[in-house]
Parts: C-alpha cells; sequence; structure tokens
C-alpha cells in the first residue's frame, strides 16, 4: 500500500518536471550507463543547465505560446 | 493532429519548413512571413489585455510587479543556491506569491503606496514593452525559466481549482442564451455574426497558433507515432474544457454587470448611474448601486469598461470560488488571484514571443545582413529584441490611447489572422494528403479549410471594405476624416489630433486586414496547382523523413 502510494507520488512528481521541460534525471543515468558505458554522465547540476538551456532554446524550431 | 503527425514524419521540422519543401518556395516564405506577423499582432493583443486588467488598479498592478522580483530570486536560487531543485524554489516562490496577493489589499488601501501602483494605460503599456525587451535580453534561467515554473503550476492549479468551484458551487447563468445583440448592434462586438462568430479565438477547436507548436515543438517531445493521437485530442479536450470554464465564468455574472466591464467608455460614459442607464435601456435591468457594490467587493475602484476579457473572467471566477471557499470577504483576493494567474500567463507569453519574434526576424534579416544571423551574439540580441519590441509595442500603444476601438479593433484583426493561419496549415496538409496519394482522406482537412477560408476571406473583406463604420475599417476612417475636415470632433475622440490617430490606425488595420486575405487566396491557389500536380503523378511525392520514398519521389 506504501509502495503504491510512493510510486503515484513519485508519478506525479515526474510529470510535474516534464510539465516545466525537465525530463528524469535517473532514466538519463540509466541510458548513459547502459547505451555509453565508460563515458562521463553529467551531474545533476549539469544536467538541470544543459536541459534548461535546451528548453528555451528559441528559434532552433521550438516555439512555444498561449493561444 | 494532422500537422503533429506530418512534421512528426518530417524530423520535427517548422511549419514554415515543411511549406517550402512541399509546396515551393513562394508558400514557404508565405507562411515564413505570416507566423512573425501573427506573433506580432498576438503580443499586442496580449499585452492590451493585461494593459486593461491593471490600469487603475493598483492592488492587481502590485501583485504582478511582485512576480518580477520573486522570479529573479527564484532564479538565482536554482542557478547557485540549490541548483535545480524545482520544487523548492516554485514552494518559495508560490508562497511569497500568495504573501503579495495578500499585501496587495494593504497597498490598494494605503493612499500613499496606492499612488505609485495607480497606473494609466499608456504608463502600463510602456512599462510592458520595456519588460518584454528586457526578459529577452537577460539570460533565460535567470527571469524566464522561474516565471514560467510558476505560471505553469499556478496555471493548473487554478484550473483544476476553478473546475471544482464550478462542480460544488453549480452557479446559475444569469446570461440568456440569445441575446437581442445577435443582430451585430451590441455594445461589445459589431458586425453580423457570421462570419465573425467563426473568427473568435476557438482555440480548442481550431487555431493557427495550434499548428505551430504542433510543428516544430511536440514532435520533439512524443516518444512514437501511436502517442500522436492520444496528444492530439487530449490537447483538443483540455483546450475546450478551459473554454468552456471561461464562458461559465462570463455567464454568471449579472448580464447588466457583464456589458457594465465589456463596453468600452465610449458607448456607455463613466459615472456609474449613466453607465447603469444606458445598459438598462438595452434592457437589462442594473443600477448603479449595484455597479459600485461590485466593484467594491472586488477591491476596484470600478468595473466600468475593463475590456478585454480578462477582468469579466476574473469577476466571474472570483464569485464561484469566494461562494465555496472565504465567502465575500474574499472575493476581492479571489479576483486578484485570477488576474495574477492571467498576468502571468500572458507575460510569459510575451517574453517566450518576443524571444521567439527576435529569432524569426534574425532569421528574416540575417538573410540579408548575414553577419546578423549569429544568434549568440549579445548585439544581435539586444538590436534584435529590440526591433520585435517595438514591432508589438508600437501596435498595443497605438491600441491603448485609441480609446474608441482598443481591443476591439485588434482583436478581430488577431482571430481572423489566427483562423488564417490555421486555414493555410489545412490546406498544407490537404496537399500532402494529396501528395501521398492518399485522397480518399483528404475531405478530412478540406471541409475544415474550405469552411475556415469562407470566414476568414469574408471576415476580412468585411473588415475592409464594410459600409458600416463600427464594421469596416475604411468606412470608420472616411467617416472620421470627413468630421475632420468640416472641423467637427466624434465622440470618441476629444481632440482633432486624436481623431487623425484614430483614422491612421484604421488604415493600418484595413492594410493588415487585406494583406493576410490576399497571403491565404495565394496560398490556396498555390495549393490547387499542386494538388492537381500530385493528381498527375503517379506515385507518392511527399518528402519524408527516413522514407524510401525520399529516393524514389524527390521533388
Amino acid at each position: 500500500m506504501l509502495n503504491r502510494y510512493s510510486q503515484v507520488c513519485a508519478c506525479f512528481a515526474q510529470t510535474a518536471r516534464l510539465m516545466v521541460g525537465i525530463p528524469d534525471y535517473e532514466n538519463y543515468v540509466a541510458h548513459r550507463r547502459k547505451t555509453h558505458p565508460g563515458l562521463p554522465i553529467m551531474t545533476y547540476e549539469e544536467f538541470f543547465r544543459e536541459r534548461q538551456q535546451a528548453r528555451y532554446a528559441v528559434g532552433k524550431g521550438r516555439f512555444r505560446c498561449c493561444c | 493532429m494532422t500537422v503533429l503527425f506530418f512534421s512528426t514524419r518530417r524530423d520535427g521540422k517548422s511549419l514554415a519548413d515543411m511549406a517550402r519543401a512541399e509546396m515551393g518556395p513562394v508558400a514557404g516564405a508565405i507562411a515564413g512571413v505570416g507566423a512573425p506577423l501573427i506573433c506580432v499582432i498576438l503580443l499586442a493583443v496580449l499585452g492590451l489585455v493585461v494593459v486593461n486588467a491593471l490600469k487603475g488598479s493598483p492592488w492587481g498592478a502590485f501583485t504582478v510587479f511582485c512576480t518580477l522580483p520573486i522570479a529573479l530570486l527564484m532564479g538565482v536560487y536554482a542557478r547557485f543556491i540549490r541548483p535545480g531543485r524545482i520544487g523548492e524554489m516554485s514552494a518559495i516562490g508560490a508562497a511569497l506569491l500568495l504573501v503579495a496577493l495578500v499585501y496587495g489589499r494593504t497597498v490598494s488601501v494605503t493612499p500613499a503606496l496606492a499612488g505609485f501602483f495607480d497606473l494609466s494605460g499608456p504608463t502600463l503599456a510602456i512599462i510592458l514593452i520595456a519588460y518584454g525587451f528586457f526578459a529577452s535580453v537577460l539570460p533565460v534561467w535567470l527571469l524566464l525559466a522561474p516565471r514560467d515554473y510558476l505560471s505553469t503550476f499556478l496555471k493548473i492549479g487554478a484550473i483544476v481549482l476553478l473546475a471544482i468551484g464550478v462542480i460544488l458551487v453549480r452557479p446559475d447563468l444569469e446570461m440568456p442564451a440569445v441575446t437581442k445583440f445577435v443582430d451585430g448592434t451590441g455594445p461589445v462586438w459589431s458586425g453580423s455574426l457570421f462570419p465573425f462568430l467563426f473568427i473568435t479565438i476557438a482555440c480548442g477547436a481550431v487555431s493557427g497558433w495550434r499548428s505551430l507548436i504542433a510543428s516544430g515543438t511536440t514532435p520533439k517531445m512524443i516518444e512514437n507515432e501511436s502517442q500522436i493521437r492520444f496528444i492530439g485530442y487530449g490537447g483538443m479536450l483540455m483546450e475546450s474544457f478551459v473554454a468552456i470554464m471561461a464562458m461559465i465564468g462570463a455567464s454568471v455574472l449579472h448580464p447588466g454587470v457583464y456589458f457594465a466591464m465589456n463596453s468600452s467608455a465610449g458607448v456607455i460614459g463613466a459615472p456609474a448611474d449613466h453607465a447603469a442607464q444606458v445598459i438598462s435601456s438595452w434592457g437589462f435591468t442594473v443600477t448603479p448601486d449595484m455597479l459600485m457594490q461590485m466593484a467594491q467587493s472586488v477591491g476596484e475602484k470600478s468595473i466600468l469598461s475593463r475590456t478585454g476579457g480578462a477582468p469579466t473572467l476574473a469577476v466571474g471566477m472570483a464569485s464561484i470560488l469566494s461562494s465555496f471557499l472565504g465567502g465575500g470577504a474574499m472575493m476581492g483576493v479571489w479576483r486578484h488571484f485570477i488576474i495574477l494567474f492571467e498576468a502571468l500567463f500572458i507575460l510569459t507569453t510575451v517574453d517566450a514571443g518576443t524571444s521567439a519574434l527576435r529569432f524569426m526576424i534574425q532569421d528574416f534579416v540575417g538573410a540579408a545582413i548575414p553577419a546578423f544571423k549569429a544568434t549568440e551574439s549579445w548585439v544581435n540580441n539586444v538590436i534584435g529584441s529590440a526591433l520585435a519590441c517595438v514591432l508589438w509595442g508600437y501596435l498595443l500603444y497605438a491600441g491603448v490611447v485609441d480609446p474608441y476601438g482598443g481591443i476591439w479593433t485588434m482583436w478581430p484583426l488577431f482571430g481572423a489572422a489566427n483562423q488564417m493561419l490555421a486555414a493555410i496549415v489545412l490546406t498544407l496538409c490537404t496537399v500532402i494528403l494529396f501528395k501521398m496519394k492518399r485522397e480518399r482522406f483528404a475531405f478530412i482537412t478540406i471541409v475544415p479549410s474550405a469552411w475556415l477560408l469562407v470566414c476568414t476571406v469574408t471576415a476580412g473583406l468585411e473588415k475592409v471594405f464594410a459600409s458600416d463604420p463600427a464594421v469596416g475599417f475604411l468606412s470608420h476612417a472616411a467617416k472620421l476624416s470627413a468630421a475632420a475636415a468640416s472641423g467637427t470632433v466624434l465622440a470618441p475622440a476629444k481632440t482633432l489630433d486624436e481623431m487623425s490617430r484614430i483614422v491612421f490606425n484604421d488604415y493600418l488595420d484595413a492594410g493588415l486586414a487585406a494583406l493576410s486575405v490576399a497571403i491565404v487566396l495565394v496560398v490556396v491557389i498555390y495549393a490547387v496547382v499542386d494538388i492537381a500536380k500530385a493528381l498527375g503523378s503517379s506515385k507518392s511525392t511527399a518528402i519524408e523523413v527516413g522514407a524510401p520514398v525520399l529516393a524514389a519521389g524527390g521533388v
């Protein structure tokens, strides 16, 4: 029961982060380990900055608006 | 959704790129010019909404200004103090925002402080333009990103809260389903139901913006093609949901109050008793007391002529929310909460839109002066942002100082431009369907695009040429210049100087409307030619990424 509850919470947190354009860090680490073993992995701070820059790189085909 | 699908199959290319590849350089250039054009109009209209919501409202202005330091603080927090902790950062921001919201009441009742935030329309417009410039020049992590986080969470929170409120309170709709104004003589809107009903911003249904986002942005976010259906339909349903709540918000208000808020000052006049008299003469009984009391309960000096939609929604929603959370005493807080939510939302669009517009301008001008294309350069950034702000800022300022038309002359233009972009996109999709040899399904895009074409072209032409001065730009201009020539000053303007400004605005609007109509027609002609060509060819000629078609077809 408790397990399920924390799962739901994690899912919400992931959705909230995705809404502002920051994907899962754990997924990224797992992906780097699996497909690029031996290559450096960004720390969470680097990862966060990199994603934030990428999200707001308007003009490179990215376009957001309200209506 | 079709756009999303096609763009996904083309490596998430933007609309202009797709148009260039599938319909030739001319259509591509038109889509490339159309997008920034609509962007400029959109920014100006949204700016007008904010200005109308905040002018003469110290509480609202104070709260919205407070979001600036709060966003800066959040930006520094997430960058240096605790990098990447979005949850903590947003919680701090939200808490500070609520403090600002509640403290805003104190500001609005303290004359010494209220003076600073009791701003006129033109002042607010200039502040907004300066804000757009700085937000576009400053690094994104400092202002843009934190404010975006805040507005995203606030937006979702407010919408969920409103939905719960509507379900719990089950408010009665006060507005009759059809008023006598359907004949086009209404105070809020002039022009007949057809075609103008169909060029309002039907976001969930048809919108050019959706297609701008669906090409370029969304394709990069989805994992595979099977998600397209869910995202496409889901997005449409969510939008319609918000739209329905907005309509509920407007309809729970007493119709008299609604018209008092949404008729321009040129029509109903300034003092409450005069306005009440005019509105009652339309058949919606309302007393000056009602208007005054409404204004007082939401913490404003006056609710007359607060056009633009945002204030109306705020009052409507505040009356729903306060009836299940906090009662009448909380009405003002709720109202300013909604105003804050709308303003944040729009400001986010203003800064994102300004930087998007800057890139488009750099792209455009860069074709002539290659050095200008380096988007990373700080000098280019400043020049580009300044140009972008001047473009939409000029339209905004013109709309603010024009006392009669204001937002209502821009709105039909915006609606028409938006729907025209949608029509262009649907036409593009039709062409692609034909090129893919999927003529059987082409009706899916042909039917709506034909309807949109009829509506937008009629509306555009009517706005330009209609003989009724309330509808047509040219006849309005002619009427005013005739009056100016004979030395009389007509109702909306107070001086001859203002008259000539309004006339100029009319010509500007007429030019823009005519230009949009011409653009749509050219695209349609191109589309027909392309479809004929595609029908003549025996195999698929569409250009997709990664498909063998590329090798076989190739244009």
